[in-house]
């Protein structure tokens, strides 16, 4: 049996260690670059001017949706969060494998490690919604607050994909090639440069339902525009369907976090 | 109190699977995935070892490269889980795999103090507290805002072995930390270690230096061939653990494992040494090829560093030249030395040159023996010494 004070130990540990993971993890980011943090937020800026660009003089896709910038900032910063958490998880067991084979540490502090530096940069990048969000003149309502459960959500999902990717990739390495294709393909199959409307609804049904692209369309609605298309106003009569980008990531949670319990004993001779 | 168990291992087996693949070719990577060859090696690490640590023990673990001990310290530290059996832990316990875990080559000195100290157990308030010590321990204090990787290795082992030593269990896992560092660290970690025996922490060690072995630990134990061979006093299975050499080395010794050079009008054919109580015999075996006036012969004997203990020739100790050799004939030697030697192993060197100092064969490594002795020294040999003493009153 374990006692309350083992238990508290055996968290304190863990927490130690992931502060300072989390700090290292910082402090090495930017490392030997000019501009160092600001890289921060610089890099979604930048890459969100080339999108604009493209999107708004060349292939204007997103005519008719208000403050669409900002539509599409938000959209590109959450996209970014996600592919940062999954990405950087998948070889993070294997490029910490030196440790994992010399002390014995719980291994999931390395992926909340992942997680919660890129929740710090999702923090700054907020500051830059921010700073468009009242140069655009964006209306704000009390149900700006409701990204926060959003954001919450993002997380949970996030850290859970990470989870079975990390573990995956210690024993099938092709994991990096596969996830980094499905990416690329998620990109496009989720609304983030397009507007749910300006496709058949059929296909807008059908791509609602996967949790990243509720979790965008929700978050612009609560942020930028009512217009925005929800799987709410998707599906208005069928609420039950509302449940089912929660239960895909509830799923994807129990899934993960037993299969990443499972195999992390084995990380030490595996990597 | 005393006698509390601390570690308890039983019926521990440690099995690796190794896969076979070997994929030559592109094509045999796509027939390969397609019936996917399930060949595996399977190796066992440890097969059913059975332990009892207790409290305040300084437990030895020797063992050849290769025999599964530090699979042992892996699994007591945690990090492999066993295939089969169980391992109970009562207390608090560290391992040093390696010393400076999760150091970064990256950050500062002191960044990786609290990184370093993180992977210990300890906050960030706790590192504070202490770091002044740390850092002077280390003798480090101007380096401290400079990046690890602009130490020199000396730098990086004496600020890992200063946070190590800072580090609070009851139970420290060490393997063969002390093998790294000049002589100045390996004192300090002899009187590290000196501290925590009388501190009355339990320490499990791993080591290849008997010499450790029998100065520190209270108890030790040999794993060889994955299973235990012999566990008990520190001086048994130290010399059980030199008995593991014993064969090999003279085995290599008659392969010619040494150097050797010389014109071979005089070669030596065969040379084998034995160890006696009280003397070590060389006999060496000549073949004559040229025929020759006078030959001078030699025997070295070395330390397994490579000093010489003693080198003599026929000359020094008044035996007489072997004169008039003709082509064909073979020549006994049979040297006898008294066995002053202290425990360890020793080489062989024989030396054959005629009166011009022409050299014939000199043959380094030619044999080699081993002295086992109960009482360990730090000198090579104990020669006879007598002492008188006399008091004159006033």
């Amino acid at each position: 049996m374990i006692t309350r004070s083992q238990l508290k130990n055996r968290y304190h540990y863990s927490y130690i260690l992931l502060v300072q993971l989390v700090k290292t993890d910082f402090k090495l980011r930017y490392q030997g670059s000019v501009l160092g943090y600001l890289w921060s937020l610089l890099r979604p800026l930048l890459i969100f001017c080339i999108l604009y660009l493209v999107f708004t003089v060349f292939l204007p896709v997103g005519k008719g949706v208000p403050h669409y910038p900002v539509y599409l900032l938000l959209g590109i910063v959450l996209w970014n969060y996600f592919t940062e958490v999954t990405s950087g998880a998948v070889s993070a067991i294997v490029g910490k494998g030196d440790l994992i084979r010399k002390i014995n540490f719980p291994k999931y502090v390395i992926i909340l490690a992942g997680s919660f530096s890129a929740l710090i940069n999702l923090g700054l990048n907020f500051i830059i919604i921010a700073i468009f969000m009242f140069i655009g003149k964006v209306p704000l309502s009390w149900n700006a607050i409701l990204v926060l459960p959003l954001i919450i959500e993002l997380f949970i999902l996030s850290i859970a994909m990470a989870f079975l990717l990390s573990a995956v990739f210690v024993k099938f390495r092709d994991v990096s090639y596969i996830w980094e294709v499905i990416m690329q393909g998620a990109f496009y199959a989720t609304p983030i440069l397009y507007p749910l409307s300006s496709i058949p609804q059929w296909a807008a049904k059908f791509l609602i339902l996967n949790p990243m692209a509720q979790i965008i369309q929700d978050a612009r609605y609560v942020l930028v525009t009512p217009t925005s298309s929800t799987i709410y106003s998707l599906f208005p009569n069928q609420k039950i369907i509302w449940l089912i980008p929660y239960l895909i990531t509830l799923i994807l949670v129990f899934f993960s976090a037993s299969y990443f319990r499972r195999r992390s004993r084995f990380f030490a001779e595996e990597v | 109190m005393d006698n509390e168990v601390v570690i308890s291992v039983e019926n521990v087996s440690k099995n690796f699977v190794l896969p076979h693949e070997k994929v030559a070719t592109v094509k045999g990577i796509f027939t390969g995935l397609a019936k996917r060859d399930k060949s595996v090696e399977v190796q066992r690490a440890l097969k059913d070892i059975n332990l009892e640590i207790k409290k305040g023990e300084f437990f030895g673990i020797v063992g050849r490269n290769g025999s599964g001990k530090s699979t042992l310290l892996k699994i007591l530290a945690g990090i492999y889980q066993p295939t089969s059996g169980e391992i109970k832990t009562n207390g608090k316990l560290v391992p040093f795999i390696e010393l400076g875990v999760g150091f970064n080559p990256e950050l500062t000195g002191k960044e990786n103090v609290y990184l370093n100290g993180a992977m210990l157990g300890f906050s960030e308030k706790q590192v504070g507290a202490m770091y002044k010590d740390i850092v002077e321990f280390a003798e480090l204090e101007r380096f401290m805002d400079q990046k690890l990787k602009n130490y020199s290795s000396g730098m990086q082992v004496r600020l890992a072995f200063s946070m190590a030593t800072r580090a609070k269990a009851d139970i420290l896992l060490v393997d063969e930390v002390l093998a790294v560092g000049d002589a100045d660290f390996q004192r300090k970690c002899f009187s590290y270690f000196k501290k925590l025996k009388a501190n009355n922490k339990t320490v499990i060690f791993v080591t290849h230096d008997m010499n450790a072995v029998k100065e520190y630990c209270s108890r030790a134990m040999l794993i060889d061939d994955s299973n235990i061979k012999i566990i008990g006093r520190p001086s048994d299975v130290a010399r059980e653990y030199n008995l593991l050499f014993m064969d090999k080395a003279s085995d290599h010794a008659k392969k010619g494992g040494g150097k050797r050079w010389g014109n071979r009008d005089v070669e030596i054919i065969d040379a084998e040494a034995s160890t006696q109580n009280d003397k070590i015999k060389i006999k060496v075996t000549c073949k004559v090829n040229k025929n020759l006036d006078k030959l001078i012969y030699g025997l070295h004997i070395m330390s397994e560093d490579s000093s010489e203990i003693t080198a003599v020739n026929n000359r020094m100790i008044n035996s007489k030249d072997i004169t008039n050799l003709k082509k064909g004939q073979k020549i006994i030697l049979n040297w006898e030395v008294l066995n002053i030697f202290n425990d360890g192993h020793y080489k062989i060197m024989l030396t054959l040159i005629d009166d011009l100092s022409n050299t014939l064969d000199w043959y380094v490594g030619a044999a080699s023996f081993d002295v086992i002795r109960e009482e360990r020294s730090t000198t090579a040999v104990l020669p006879p010494i007598k002492v008188t003493t006399k008091l004159i009153e006033k």
